[in-house]
C-alpha cells in the first residue's frame, strides 16, 4: 500500500547527534561537503571518511540503514565510475579496444569520484536521519533570517515548507482512498498500454486535487480563525539554543576543514 | 421453511495490517458469514471494530491474510482476471464517495462504471437514466459539473454511479454522513427502494441504530475485529445488554418502551421503530389499558 513509503528518512533514536541543534548540523554538513571537494587527493577523502564514521558512531544509526541511504544511487555510482574509465585518458593505458581506452589515471579517477559520492550521501543522510523535518525547516527558517533584510519572505518559505510535509501522509492516504473507490468501480490502473495507463490517472488525479485545494483553503481559513498574520512577533513552542556540545561539534568540524586544507598545501 | 440462497460467504477471514512490524494490527478476526441473496442488511459496530475493513474484503480490494471469501460460491482469488468481475458485481460506496467525482458531467461520471464493464451505449443510457431516476436526481442535473451539484445531490452522483453497474451486492459505507435528518430519511428510503426493485442485496454501514432498525431485515455486528452476531434485526436488538457493552445501543424508542414495560404496561416487545411504538400505544389507550398503576 501506498502508506507504507516512508517520507523523509528521519530514524527516531535518542543519540548525540538527534539532540544537536539543527542549525549546526546543516552547517556543519555543508562545511563537510566544502571538504569533500577542497582536493583532489585521496587524504582528503579519508579525512572525510573518518568524519563520516565519527558522526556515525555519534548517531547511533544502524548500519543497515546507512547502506539503504546509498542503496538507491548505485547504478548511479556505476555509470560515473564506467564513464570516467573509459573518457578520461591520462597516465599509462592498460587496456585498449578499439577507440575505447582505460588509463591508470582512469581508474583512480573514477575509484576517487565513487567514494566521493559515497561520502557526500551518507554524511547527508545522516543529517536528515538524526533531525525530524519540522526541526530542519526550523533550523532553515533560523539560518535564513538575515535574509529579511532584503525583504525576503523567510517565515512564509519555511510555513509552506512545513506545511507541504505536514500534508504529504495525509495527500497520500487520501490517493489511497480514491484509488480504492475508483478501483471499485472497475477502473484499471496496473495494466494497458502507456497512454491507456496514463488515461487511467485522469480518475484519480481530479479528485486528488479537488481535494488538495479544498484542504489548502480550509486550512488558509483555519489559520486565520486563529489570527494568524506572518511570523512578525511570532513566538514558538520548539526554541532552537546552542548547547555547549553544538560548540564542540562545530569545533571539531573545524579542525577537520583546518586538516583538509594543511593536507593540502603539503602534498 | 426454505433456506435462503447464500451469495456471499465468508470462512474464517482473517485479516492484519502491518504484519511484522510494531504496529501489527488484526482488524477482522476469523469472520465466518453467509449473507442472502435479496435481502437489506445493516451493519453496525464501533468505531474501530472492523467494518470497514470487512467491506473491503467482500470485493476484492483487501486480500485476507488467511481465510477464504466466495460469492456464490468461488473463491474470488482463485483467478486473480476475475478479480475486476467481483468488483461489478460487489459494488462498494466509500465513505464520503462525493470526493470520487471526477468527470465534466454528472452523466459521464455515472457512466464511469458501466462503461468499465463493457456495456453497449444504449445499455449504459438506460441504466444512467434508471439510476438518476431511482436515487431522485433531476434530467438537467445531468449536464452539468459534479463540482457544481450541492453536496446532497453530488452523494447521490456518487452513489449513483456505483448503482448504476447494477452489483448484485451493493455495500454502502455511512451513505448518510454529513446529510441532514430530512436528507437521510429521503435517501435511505431510495435505496431501500432500490434494493426492493433490484432484488439485489444492500449492506449498509451506520452508526444509526434508528435507521439500522427502520430500513434493515438482518444485522451484522462487529466487535473488537470479531462478527458478535449476523442475525434478524429485531432478534439483534433483543440482546440490549450485550449491545451497551460494546459501545452500541438499541434505538432510543426500544429503550422508551422497554421502561414502560417495566412500569406494568401492556406493550409488546420488538418495538424498535417510532411507528411500531405509535401503533402500539394507540392501540393499548384504545383498551383503555395502561390502568397499571
Amino acid at each position: 500500500m501506498l502508506k507504507d513509503i516512508t517520507l523523509g528518512q528521519y530514524f527516531p533514536i535518542d543519540s548525540v547527534l538527534h539532540r544537536m541543534d539543527p542549525r549546526f548540523k546543516i552547517i556543519e554538513t555543508m562545511l563537510f561537503i566544502v571538504l569533500l571537494f577542497m582536493g583532489s587527493s585521496f587524504w582528503i577523502l579519508a579525512l572525510g571518511a573518518v568524519f563520516v564514521l565519527l558522526a556515525r558512531q555519534l548517531s547511533n544509526i544502524p548500519m543497515k540503514m546507512i547502506w539503504k541511504s546509498v542503496k538507491p544511487i548505485l547504478h548511479i555510482l556505476a555509470v560515473t565510475a564506467v564513464l570516467n574509465l573509459l573518457f578520461i585518458d591520462d597516465g599509462d593505458v592498460l587496456f585498449q579496444w578499439k577507440l575505447l581506452k582505460v588509463t591508470e589515471g582512469g581508474i583512480t579517477t573514477s575509484l576517487f569520484m565513487m567514494i566521493r559520492i559515497v561520502l557526500l550521501i551518507i554524511g547527508s543522510s545522516l543529517l536528515t536521519y538524526t533531525t525530524s523535518p519540522i526541526l530542519l525547516t526550523d533550523a532553515i527558517e533560523s539560518l535564513l533570517s538575515p535574509l529579511k533584510r532584503v525583504k525576503f519572505p523567510v517565515h512564509e518559505m519555511a510555513m509552506m515548507m512545513s506545511i507541504a510535509l505536514r500534508f504529504i501522509p495525509t495527500l497520500l492516504e487520501e490517493t489511497d482512498k480514491i484509488m480504492s473507490a475508483q478501483k471499485a468501480r472497475g477502473a484499471t490502473l496496473d495494466n494497458g498500454k502507456l497512454t491507456e495507463r496514463a488515461k487511467a490517472l485522469i480518475p484519480i488525479l481530479i479528485p486528488l486535487f479537488v481535494s488538495a485545494f479544498r484542504r489548502a483553503e480550509e486550512l488558509a481559513t483555519a489559520m486565520e480563525c486563529r489570527c494568524y498574520r506572518g511570523g512578525e512577533g511570532r513566538t514558538r513552542l520548539r526554541t532552537l539554543k546552542a548547547a555547549p556540545r553544538d560548540y564542540i561539534g562545530f569545533a571539531v568540524c573545524l579542525l577537520f576543514l583546518a586538516a583538509a586544507a594543511v593536507l593540502n598545501i603539503l602534498l | 421453511m426454505v433456506k435462503p440462497l447464500s451469495i456471499l460467504e465468508t470462512e474464517e477471514l482473517t485479516y492484519t495490517y502491518s504484519t511484522g512490524t510494531p504496529f501489527e494490527k488484526t482488524a477482522v478476526d476469523h469472520v465466518n458469514l453467509k449473507i442472502e441473496k435479496n435481502c437489506m442488511v445493516g451493519v453496525i459496530g464501533h468505531t474501530g471494530s472492523g467494518k470497514s475493513t470487512l467491506m473491503q474484503h467482500f470485493n476484492g480490494l483487501l486480500r485476507p491474510t488467511s481465510g477464504r471469501v466466495l460469492l456464490d460460491g468461488e473463491d474470488i482469488w482463485a483467478d486473480k482476471k476475475k478479480l475486476r468481475d467481483v468488483r461489478f458485481r460487489v459494488g462498494l460506496v466509500f465513505q464520503y464517495p462525493e470526493y470520487q467525482l471526477f468527470e465534466e458531467t454528472v452523466w459521464k461520471d455515472i457512466a464511469f462504471g458501466p462503461k468499465n464493464m463493457g456495456l453497449s451505449d444504449a445499455e449504459i443510457r438506460t441504466r444512467v437514466l434508471e439510476t438518476a431516476e431511482m436515487i431522485g436526481l433531476e434530467e438537467e442535473l445531468l449536464e452539468r459539473s459534479p463540482f457544481a451539484l450541492s453536496g446532497g445531490q453530488k452523494r447521490r452522483a456518487a452513489i449513483a454511479g456505483v448503482m448504476a453497474m447494477r452489483p448484485e451486492i451493493l455495500i454502502l459505507d455511512e451513505p448518510c454522513a454529513g446529510l441532514d435528518p430530512k436528507g437521510r430519511n429521503h435517501l435511505l428510503r431510495q435505496i431501500c427502494d432500490y434494493q426492493k426493485k433490484t432484488k439485489s442485496t444492500v449492506m449498509l454501514v451506520s452508526h444509526s441504530m434508528e435507521d439500522a432498525a427502520a430500513y434493515t431485515e438482518k444485522l451484522l455486528v462487529m466487535n473488537q475485529a470479531k462478527l458478535f452476531c449476523y442475525d434478524d434485526t429485531p432478534a439483534v436488538f433483543r440482546r440490549t445488554e450485550e449491545l451497551c457493552s460494546m459501545g452500541l445501543r438499541i434505538p432510543q424508542i426500544a429503550g422508551v418502551m422497554h421502561t414502560l414495560r417495566q412500569k406494568g404496561y401492556d406493550l409488546p416487545e420488538d418495538i424498535y421503530t417510532v411507528e411500531q411504538a405509535r401503533d402500539a400505544v394507540l392501540s393499548l389507550l384504545r383498551k383503555g389499558g395502561g390502568a397499571a398503576c
